[in-house]
């Protein structure tokens, strides 16, 4: 890090005993950023965009929540009907759950396209995990408050999951319920929690960025950066590129806040919790759907393990086994371009995930249970026998020389509109 | 394009730019746009309207005999209402307006001379000042006493002695007839 000399006497002061101008400078107008960049990578700073606005939405809903069985629907009502633009800090909050999801979801599968978890960004994409492991935890504690029926219901099914642990289960149940039942004890706890757990994301946020700019970017070509000339400055050029993609993500999010504000959500949670009656069809947000769907797969025993145990240990396998992805694809090419077969199953995969998506919204019913069995099968195989098998069958094409070969059309191996792509 | 890239946004000399315009013009609205995005989140925290829906108080004041006092809640304060004597009235009529700290006439104060209406908080900081139970320190001025920092209030209300600034304030009110009132 280079020391600059500021020219603002008081900038300059401050930046000698503290470099925070020094880093800023650093890490957002110098960082030498790869020249090809496509609009795969604007999700990685919309994620960070979104995390800021639910936690500035949060803090303010907050101000009006009552974390109590008797008053936290008729609180949330309220924050509707009587707060001055409660409706809207709420629907902002609400739907930026989703938006949250859907950004780091294709921020994900854009890593998992690129090879961006492989050496020497592991431990990055590790951190991504736990961060989405984080989010789940806050968005399931955060349905939860407006204690509605789907809220009661939602917390009632999830942490029964726990009980599935042999011997221990139970007492896990009532101490996470803090109580015999879903109740207040368990209200107020998942509120403290959900406004905790945002800090610690945001936490876990510098960390990943932390390591990110310490291995540098990947990019589309998948191939290191050789030298400045494979590089332009964040600023102007990816400043300008994540402000114009924000731009379009905004459009989209404000869309459903004004237009179609309750589209990701369940008509059920505007009915007050009742502990006496569960809806016919309880289901969770879209976004644990797929999980949902893998943990209803499991119908059957195995050995001496019950199918509910198992159930809970494929769902929460199904999303640890990310942080064991970097050892379970050993091929030494990065992007997915130049990956002929890989290519192929990377799509086969994400309709897969879409597919157990469309599962965990129907009851575990008539084709739904084969047909979940069978996409939960192939996630699994995806990870853990094509990956690796892929690593030592599959021939790449070759790679181009440089990024700068490659962008300035001199580049080997790549089509005439792969720049554009 | 290759060598596009690596030059500098910026022109070569200090002179102004296309550039340079469309930075400014984006950066303004840009600004603009956030101003006005944070309007909801400071609105939010004005008082929401079941709040201001409680803003009204009605009181009947048939039961409060000649020298009693009661107190009501009006928007969670306290709101002294005093079915003032006769010996209070010409007390509070009979001062010299000018010498006061706050000057203000008692007529200027009150719908009835009978009955005096005001918001019980010091003006000095926000404590509630004593004199409405009869066995109450009323303060020379027999009107109320702040004990937090010995502010004397006389029998309109006004502020006579101590560090308080101002007299109580007058809520706005209105009788509905005789004997009911409504504040706010
Ligand atoms: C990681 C970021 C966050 C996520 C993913 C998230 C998610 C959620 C979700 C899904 C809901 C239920 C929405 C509904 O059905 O109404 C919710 C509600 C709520 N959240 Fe968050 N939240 C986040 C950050 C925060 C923060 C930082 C705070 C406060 C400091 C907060 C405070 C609240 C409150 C008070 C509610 C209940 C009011 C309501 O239902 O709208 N949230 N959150
Ligand atoms: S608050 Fe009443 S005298 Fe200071």
């Amino acid at each position: 890090m280079d020391a600059k000399t500021w020219k603002n006497p008081i900038i300059a002061w401050v930046d000698k005993r503290l470099p925070i101008f020094t880093m800023m400078q650093h890490d957002l107008v110098d960082y030498p950023t790869p020249r090809n960049l496509n609009y795969w990578w604007n999700f990685g700073s919309l994620a960070g965009i979104v995390l800021v606005i639910m936690i500035a939405t949060g803090v303010v809903l907050a101000m009006h929540y009552t974390p109590h069985t008797q008053h936290a629907f008729e609180s949330v009502e309220r924050i509707m009907r009587d707060v001055n633009y409660g409706w809207l800090l709420r629907y902002l909050h609400m739907n930026g759950a989703s938006m949250f999801f859907i950004v780091v979801y294709i921020h994900m599968f854009r890593g998992l396209y690129y090879g961006s978890y492989k050496a020497p960004r592991e431990l990055l994409w590790q951190i991504g995990v736990i961060i989405l492991l984080a989010m789940m935890a806050t968005a399931f504690m955060g349905y939860v408050l407006p204690w509605g029926q789907m809220s009661y219901w939602g917390a009632k099914v999830i942490t029964n999951l726990f009980s599935a642990i042999p011997l221990v289960g139970d007492a896990i149940v009532t101490w996470l319920w803090g109580g015999f039942a879903v109740d207040n004890p368990t209200l107020n706890r998942f509120f403290a929690l959900h406004y905790l757990l945002p800090f610690l994301l945001f936490a876990l946020v510098f960390l990943h960025l932390v390591a990110l700019h310490t291995s540098k970017s990947n990019n589309p070509l998948g191939i290191d950066v050789k030298g400045p000339q494979d590089t332009i400055p964040f600023t102007p050029y990816y400043t300008v590129k994540d402000m114009f993609g924000l731009g379009a993500f905004l459009i989209f999010y404000l869309a459903f806040v004004f237009f179609a504000p309750n589209f990701f959500g369940e008509p059920d949670n505007y009915i007050k919790a009742n502990p006496m009656q569960t809806p016919p069809h309880i289901v969770p947000e879209w976004y644990f759907l797929p999980f949902y769907a893998i943990l209803r797969a499991i119908t059957f025993d195995i050995l001496f393990i019950p199918a509910k145990l198992l159930g809970v240990i494929a769902m929460f396998a199904a999303v640890l086994v990310l942080l064991f992805l970097p050892w379970l694809d050993r091929s030494a090419v990065r992007s997915a371009r130049f990956r002929p077969i890989y290519k192929q199953v990377f799509w086969l995969f994400v309709a897969d995930c879409i597919l157990l998506g469309v599962v965990g919204g129907h009851p575990p019913e008539g084709v739904w249970v084969p047909l979940g069995q069978a996409a939960t099968a192939f996630y699994f195989a995806f990870f853990l026998v094509i990956m690796p098998l892929l690593s030592f069958i599959e021939r790449p094409r070759p790679l181009p020389s440089s990024i700068s070969a490659a962008v300035t059309g001199k580049g080997v191996g790549i089509s005439a509109h792969g720049v554009a792509e | 394009m290759a060598d596009s890239t690596l030059a500098s946004p910026h022109a070569a000399d200090d002179e102004e730019t296309r550039r340079d315009f469309l930075l400014i013009a984006t950066s303004t609205v840009a600004a603009v746009g956030t101003a006005f995005a944070a309007w909801p989140f400071i609105d939010s925290l004005n008082p929401a309207r079941d709040t201001l829906a409680v803003a009204i108080t009605g009181v009947d004041l048939s039961p409060i005999a000649v020298g009693q006092a009661i107190t009501v809640i009006w928007q969670g304060k306290p709101v002294f209402i005093r079915h003032r004597t006769a010996a209070e009235i010409t007390a509070a009529r009979d001062v010299n307006v000018d010498q006061l700290p706050d000057p203000q006439p008692d007529s200027a104060r009150v719908e009835k001379p009978e009955w005096l209406v005001v918001v019980g908080v010091c003006t000095h900081l926000g404590c509630i000042p004593l004199g409405q139970r009869p066995t109450d320190a009323k303060g020379d001025y027999g009107g109320w006493f702040c004990p937090c920092h010995g502010s004397h209030y006389d029998s309109s209300g006004r502020i006579r002695k101590g560090p308080a600034p101002a007299n109580l304030a007058v809520p706005p009110y209105r009788f509905l007839d005789d004997n009911r009132i409504e504040i706010g």
